[in-house]
């Protein structure tokens, strides 16, 4: 049960873009192509789960070694390193897929939602481990979902005559403030 | 390799206006959110910011030539993660309430595509000097980009503006007369989306009246000359 919450409470309550405004950089650049942000939030989807599990783990290393304070050098030098072998992984075991997500992974270490995330599930004890997965796995699905949301958006506002000036970022970011209104909808689900 | 050598004062002034990292370029959004929620945090997040910029663009630049090409990023990520836990630990002792209300988008600087971005696109191919204007540029371009969205999301979403001494809390001002009429929306999210869409589009229309009218005085001079 508690992973049920923690799925939906990440995905769509307190959703990583929306309320939590990570990974804005490649949510901007990306989501005016359908095609490439489903590949984006794929590639996402799996580092996210990985380096969450797995910088989770490392904290308790790093607090029995009484090293807290590395935190964040540990935590984006496995991202880095993780991202690198699934490159090199994909590239060898499935080139399909490489030649759809490839591009993607290099942006995905510098993606502040695979950080963030690590650095949100540090600290939870072992005891709550169902929780820790259902974010894990919540959070990338709830920046896909809205991703894929937004490029379809993005395509009825290519179709859309603002002032020049405001076309592109500008009028992405004040579709993106009603979306989050929207979305605001879901604040007092699960208490 | 570069047609015209740029002056320190031209590459300032390019990270204010043309290259604004937030305004212009929309580079390094997330922490600007967190950032404008109050006027505090922008000077609290601004400063941080500068540091790691500047640091990291006098490392990268003193060592371009030692870096081998193929592992760059890499070592830019492991020189910025180093500064950022620097920046974390002291704003922890000294601000400790500034550090709080940061929260996670402190360690996340280090993820921040402004420093990475001009750690790859200037401080790799330039001078220490020319690296260090770019980042007081860049600095300045992101403190100014946040004040103009922050000033209006903390009038509207508080009623006033709240000052307080970073190192000792206890001291701090007030000044809210709006108090009664604050929109608790402006606070949160949506606000932070909305104002940086509508700063942005307002930014970005001075721009291009002032290229303009740069362009207009042009036509106006070959005019005059071919006369």
């Amino acid at each position: 049960m508690s992973f049920l919450i923690a799925l939906f409470s990440s995905m769509i309550i307190n959703n990583i873009i929306l309320a939590g405004y990570k990974g804005l950089c490649s949510y901007i650049g990306i989501s005016n192509n359908w095609k490439s942000s489903i590949g984006m939030g794929l590639a996402l989807t799996v580092v996210c789960i990985i380096t969450g599990l797995i910088c989770w783990g490392l904290q308790f290393a790093l607090d029995a070694l009484d090293i807290g304070y590395l935190q964040t050098v540990v935590f984006i030098l496995v991202i880095a390193s993780l991202v690198q072998i699934l490159e090199i992984l994909m590239k060898k075991f499935m080139p399909s897929l490489y030649k759809a997500l490839g591009i993607y992974l290099p942006l995905i270490t510098t993606n502040c939602v695979v950080l963030g995330l690590a650095l949100t599930v540090a600290g939870t004890s072992v005891a709550n481990w169902a929780a820790v997965l259902g974010t894990c796995i919540g959070t990338p699905l709830g920046y896909f979902l809205v991703l894929v949301i937004f490029s379809a958006i993005q395509d009825r506002l290519s179709l859309a005559t603002p002032h020049k000036a405001f076309k592109g970022a500008a009028l992405s970011f004040i579709c993106t403030a009603f979306m989050a209104l929207a979305f605001l909808g879901f604040s007092g689900m699960l208490g | 390799m570069e047609e015209k050598k740029l002056s320190k004062k031209e590459i300032f002034l390019a990270g204010i206006f043309s290259e604004n990292p937030t305004l212009s370029i929309a580079l390094g959004l997330c922490p600007v959110i967190i950032a404008t929620q109050s006027v505090m945090n922008t000077i609290g997040m601004s400063f941080a910011v500068f540091f790691v910029l500047l640091m990291s663009n006098i490392i990268i630049s003193a060592l371009r030539k030692f870096i081998p090409h193929e592992i760059r990023i890499p070592v830019y990520i492991v020189i910025i993660a180093s500064l950022v836990t620097c920046v974390q630990l002291l704003m922890q002792t000294f601000t400790e309430d500034l550090a709080n209300s940061l929260g996670q988008f402190l360690p996340l600087i280090t993820v921040n595509c402004i420093i990475l971005g001009r750690a790859e696109a200037f401080a790799n191919k330039n001078t220490v000097a020319d690296s260090i204007m770019d980042a007081c540029g860049m600095s300045v371009g992101f403190l100014m980009a946040c004040l103009l969205i922050a000033i209006p999301r903390e009038l509207l979403g508080t009623g006033g503006f709240t000052f307080s001494n970073p190192f000792n809390p206890i001291q701090s001002v007030t000044w809210t007369p709006l108090a009664d009429y604050a929109i608790p929306l402006m606070d949160q999210a949506v606000g932070g989306f909305m104002w940086i869409g509508i700063v942005m589009g307002l930014f970005k229309m001075c721009l291009y009246k002032h290229d303009e009218k740069k362009a207009m005085k042009a036509a106006k001079m070959k005019m005059a000359s071919a006369n």
